[in-house]
């Protein structure tokens, strides 16, 4: 089985800890000049999203984690898992509900996501960082108020709801920043 | 700078620091040599190549040979001047001071490059509160931002306790472990296991540490026994020895030591070393038989002290990693 030693860590490097495959954000070499080396790390369980702070004894070795992100394509969900495909060799991958996370609200047809494969199955899914999603749902504004000002709730295709301008209305596509979950403006098409 | 740690910075040919602080380097070096000038302490150089090595089972050395006729011999790169400069001492130099380079191996982070400069420097007759005083006086003169501050000297014990709620002298591994777990630091105990020098190495970088940062400059002194390394324990309670540490901002910069001069115990501890070394599956150490022989003929009363120039140039020049204070750091080497 593939490991790393400390020595070799960085950010992005993927290990398993605690049976849970991890992404490393931050490695600290702490050493005291004549004592015992150590590494500080700081790690994100790629299952759950937490970060959390851990320390190595320094050259001590650690399991790698089968972690790779492909790009893929969504293609749709069958009420219980979302269905995504490698546009290069038409491999398809199926998500649930876990995996999928905050992703889920954002997901349209033909989206193209990062997956995260653990040991090939999916782990999370990272949507686009924009998406154009159709409005499905506000309250009609009031007539000549193009401000902007205060802004309401709308509903998406997707079932997402973010804050509009009051002048913008059902039916029309908006682009939208997933990482904040954040109107950014009216999509020309 | 942390691109320098990355394999695919074989073409970044420029230097990793500023010429601001290749210039701030010369001035440093220059200051240091007038410091020493004007207090007669001698200037010297000493073999970076040794036929015998440092055998502190948590520094590890590169090694190379030299090949002659069909014989080869191991050599090893210094991790330190200290070994030649106190046969130097042992010879009658005087009081010296070095800059040198030393290397040790696989310590790359923030604050280590694998090859790094020392001012070690040797003081006949200074016991080692002198020595931390004239520590103090070099430091305010290489770092404005020390100005008009006095040095803290805080024995270890005190600042250990206060940290970390326990005794570092007395404590028992249960009462490191009931600590760890209260500064919630869950892998301590698979790390530290029953050895006590790795607890308190633990607990001083994860716990003491980050509180000297609140320090502009700390000296830590009375470490405990296990933690002598080259110094002498001290007279009147061998508990402790007589060696300090300087941290500035939390930083440490140096290690200073009341010099063991007794050939037999220094001897004991290279063996005691080695075995620990052999113990470990670490490589082989080769014992200096020519300090032991230099102490044997008699090491004068001294304190020494080693400081790390480039962490010094670090706080002189407030960057944040080790290759902005290098002309090439480790990764551009």
């Amino acid at each position: 089985m593939a490991s790393y030693s400390t020595n070799e860590f960085k950010g992005g490097l993927k290990i398993m800890l605690d049976n849970d495959p991890c992404s490393i954000i931050e490695n600290e070499f702490v050493k005291p000049g004549k004592g015992q080396a150590f590494s500080r790390v700081k790690i994100r369980n790629l299952k759950t999203g937490r970060v959390i702070e851990r320390t190595f004894k320094s050259s001590e070795s650690v399991e790698a984690a089968d972690v790779v992100e492909i790009e893929m394509q969504f293609l749709y969900h069958d009420g219980e898992f979302w269905h995504f495909m490698v546009p290069d060799t038409f491999e398809q991958y199926s998500a649930g509900e876990t995996a999928l996370g905050d992703a889920k609200i954002w997901l349209k047809d033909q989206d193209v996501c990062t997956v995260t494969l653990w040991n090939d199955q999916p782990l999370s899914v990272t949507p686009p960082n924009f998406v154009e999603l159709t409005i499905t749902e506000t309250d009609p504004g009031l007539k000549g108020d193009t401000s902007g000002g205060g802004g309401k709730p709308a509903t998406l295709e997707t079932g997402a709801v973010v804050r509009v301008p009051l002048f913008v209305q059902i039916g029309e596509l908006i682009k939208v920043d997933t990482r904040k979950g954040e109107y950014v403006g009216r999509s020309k098409e | 700078m942390l691109g320098d740690q990355r394999n695919n910075s074989d073409l970044f040919w420029e230097p990793s620091c500023s010429l601001e602080v290749l210039q701030l380097r010369a001035q440093v070096y220059a200051s240091i040599r007038a410091f020493f000038k004007s207090r007669c302490v001698l200037e010297v150089e000493t073999p970076l190549l040794s036929l015998a090595s440092g055998t502190e089972p948590t520094i590890q050395f590169f090694e190379t040979h030299d090949q002659r006729g069909l014989k080869q011999h191991r050599l090893f790169l210094q991790t330190s001047p200290e070994f030649a400069m106190k046969r130097l001492l042992a010879a009658s130099s005087g009081s010296i001071f070095q800059l040198a380079k030393a290397f040790r191996q696989g310590e790359v982070g923030r604050f280590h490059n694998p090859e790094f400069t020392l001012l070690e420097w040797y003081r006949i007759g200074f016991d080692l509160d002198a020595l931390m005083d004239e520590t103090a006086d070099l430091l305010v003169v290489l770092l404005p931002s020390l100005a008009n501050q006095k040095a803290r000297k805080l024995p270890y014990k005190t600042v250990f306790k206060d940290a970390v709620g326990v005794d570092p002298l007395s404590a028992s591994v249960t009462d490191f472990s009931a600590a760890a777990d209260r500064f919630e630091l869950p892998d301590a105990k698979s790390i530290c296991g029953q050895d006590r020098s790795t607890w308190l190495d633990f607990l001083f970088s994860c716990v003491v540490q980050p509180v000297l940062v609140n320090i502009p400059l700390a000296m830590i002194y009375d470490y405990p026994a296990c933690q002598a390394s080259l110094a002498r324990l001290k007279r009147n309670d061998k508990t402790v020895c007589e060696r300090f540490e300087v941290f500035v901002k939390g930083i440490e910069l140096g290690n200073g030591f009341f010099e063991l001069s007794d050939s037999v115990e220094q001897s004991d501890r290279f063996d005691r070393e080695i075995a620990h070394r052999q113990h470990g599956g670490l490589p082989a150490a080769v014992k200096d038989q020519r300090l032991i022989a230099a102490l044997e003929k008699g090491l004068p009363h001294c304190s020494g002290i080693a400081i790390g120039m480039d962490r010094l140039l670090m706080l002189r020049a407030g960057v944040d990693d080790i290759s902005e204070v290098l002309s090439f750091g480790f990764g551009r080497a």
